[in-house]
């Protein structure tokens, strides 16, 4: 109970600097986002179209997948060099596999008699892509990104190992200074954060499953 | 009008689906495919529309080879209803309906009049149904959505490929009877894909038969029913259809081969003349080749009787229904039910008059047949 009113107190004093942590949490995680939503619906459709390559580009996302996170860091560390542009690298690559494999599924589970319908009423290759096969995607990616945007969200956490910002921060010099406050609000409102976009993520799929089904 | 010349069809896999084919669809007219499941019926729709594109042979749609034609411009030129009726989930029924004329730009204003007329001329009150989502519609509804769609963009042809084959009986039967309604209104060229031989009889023009993508038989259901080519025709049609039809007559077996005629430059106190000599009420009239012109009746005639300079030709009126020599009698009677007329003239298909069958023909016909009817009971 002590512990409670003490960690309130202590989000009291700190919530400007937690805040601004918060957002430079946000924006990695969403730039990270959204550039693992470009690239990877680019190599979810071109997986649709082609088998081969589908097996391919599936196996190495899986690959990534599997890295460790630390481990991953540390290597892209060593391309890239330190700051939160290397962070926002792994987050891209942590991402794809999800989105990548729903865009996938998504397109492949499009059923072929409303896609024929599309050609036969005169839609060209990229109409049915655009107008009927990708926003019938759209559920199966939305559960995509809700996966991919909960390990963003804990994956960014793990920045300031490579000199990034973000709410790993106050967890990180928490470690240091042995400073359980520190260490429990970035967890806690990380935390928060995950459950929250997966809840809200969850909603929109809801809602966009509905108008389908 | 659509011809198929001496077309192939070879798959990726080798498969020989279609062998030499050679067909035409009449412009206005129903065709339709009929065959086992596998004889090629839908790959030789989908020639049609460039889904699919001929081994060897050609495509013609009013005498213009279609391999010259840009398959989406060709696509967007020819209504398409599928069997798994294909309608668009993500997008309500007035989207779905109007999807080929916002491909091909049509202003906004003009599609959404376009989709309430037709959900209209479909029987589906455009108020109630317009932003609803396909998934919200019976099977029946959604496939009524899925014609209204085809017929969006006012083409001339539309394929419809075993287009109520997914419908429980009841749908089906609904729908085809609507088909053929809306055909005397629309008056497309219609390719129909089934299976199904009553449903082939109920709407079709013509009737393609095919076996293994290869037409076994052509011509109209009356052709098929009375001169089946061979077993698997009639196999395919049915001992008892065929039972039916040959208790039944057709017109020229049972019309009046010399009716009573005038030609055009008669005078009416000829006519009058004619008509009481051979005791009717009515002329046929035809020209010097025996062309059918129309009739008088003797009520025309006492008309216009005092003004002498009248003839034939001033008062004769046009027959509202003409028969062919191979009309079912059944037929001719469903037309003396269904219109007023009391005659109906036998003519061949360049017009010219061979007959005449009055409703006394078919009394006295019925007289000939069931002589005893009646008279046990009562
Ligand atoms: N894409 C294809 N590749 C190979 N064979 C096919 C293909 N499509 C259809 N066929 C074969 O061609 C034959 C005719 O098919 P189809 O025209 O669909 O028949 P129907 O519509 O009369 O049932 C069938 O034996 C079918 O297996
Ligand atoms: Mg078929």
């Amino acid at each position: 109970m002590n512990g409670l009113i003490e960690f309130f107190q202590y989000l009291g004093k700190n919530w400007a600097d937690l805040l601004a942590l918060t957002f430079e949490h946000i924006v990695m995680v969403v730039i990270g986002m959204g550039i693992a939503l470009v690239i990877g619906i680019l190599l979810g459709i071109i997986s649709s179209k082609n088998e081969r390559l589908a097996s391919i580009i599936l196996a190495v996302a899986n690959l990534i997948q599997v890295f460790p996170s630390l481990a991953l860091l540390t290597v892209l560390m060593l391309f890239f060099g330190l700051g939160s542009s290397t962070v926002v690298i792994a987050l891209v690559l942590y991402s794809l596999l999800p989105i990548i494999r729903n865009t996938y599924v998504g397109l492949k589970e499009v059923d072929a008699s409303t896609t024929q319908a599309g050609t036969g009423l005169g839609m060209n290759t990229w109409q049915v892509l655009f107008k009927v096969q990708l926003p019938l995607s759209v559920p199966f990616l939305l559960a995509g990104v809700r996966i991919a945007m909960v390990i963003s969200i804990g994956v960014a956490a793990l920045a300031p190992f490579i000199g990034g910002g973000g709410l790993g921060t106050t967890i990180y010099s928490g470690i240091n200074l042995r400073d359980p406050m520190q260490i429990y609000s970035g967890a806690l409102v990380a935390a928060a954060l995950a459950i929250l976009a997966d809840y809200l993520l969850g909603k929109a799929q809801k809602k966009f499953d509905k108008s389908k089904a | 009008m659509i011809t198929l010349k001496n077309v192939y069809k070879q798959y990726d896999d080798g498969f020989e689906a279609l062998k030499n084919i050679n067909l035409t669809c009449e412009d206005g007219e129903i065709t339709v495919l009929i065959g086992p499941s596998g004889c090629g019926k839908t790959t030789t729709l989908r020639l049609l529309n460039r889904l699919i594109n001929p081994t060897k042979g050609k495509v013609l749609i009013d005498d213009k080879d279609i391999s010259e034609i840009n398959p989406v411009t060709l696509r967007r030129s020819i209504g398409y209803v599928i069997q798994h009726i294909g309608l668009f989930p993500h997008m309500t029924i007035a989207s779905n309906i109007g999807v080929v004329p916002r491909l091909l730009k049509w202003d906004k204003q003009s599609i959404t009049k376009r989709v309430d007329e037709l959900l209209d001329l479909v029987g589906l009150e455009p108020e109630t149904y317009r932003s609803r989502y396909p998934s919200e519609l019976s099977g029946g509804q959604q496939q009524r959505i899925g014609v209204a769609r085809a017929l969006a963009a006012e083409p001339s042809i539309i394929l419809m490929d075993e287009p109520f084959s997914a419908l429980d009986p009841i749908s089906r039967e609904q729908l085809q009877d609507e088909l053929v309604r809306l055909q005397k209104e629309i008056k497309k060229s219609i390719v129909f894909v089934t299976h199904d031989m009553d449903e082939a009889l109920k709407i079709a023009d013509k009737i393609i038969l095919m076996k293994d993508g290869e037409i076994v038989q052509q011509g109209k259901p009356e052709e098929l029913l009375r001169r089946p080519a061979n077993d698997f025709v009639k196999n395919f049609i049915g001992q008892k259809r065929l039972e039916k039809v040959e208790e039944i007559p057709v017109a020229k077996e049972v019309m009046i081969r010399k009716p009573v005629t005038t030609y055009p430059r008669r005078g009416l106190a000829e006519a009058m003349n004619a008509m009481e000599k051979k005791q009717v009420d009515t002329l046929v009239v035809i020209d010097e080749e025996h062309q059918l012109k129309g009739y008088v009746s003797i009520y025309d005639v006492l008309r216009e009787y005092q003004d002498e300079n009248k003839r034939v030709d001033d008062i004769y009126q046009p027959f509202e229904h003409t028969i062919g020599p191979e009309t079912l009698l059944s037929d001719a009677v469903v037309i003396f039910n269904e219109s007023k007329t009391g005659y109906l003239p036998v003519i061949t298909d360049d017009n010219k008059l061979i007959g005449l069958i009055t409703r006394g023909t078919i009394v006295g016909y019925l007289g000939d047949v069931y002589p005893s009817v009646g008279n046990g009971g009562v």
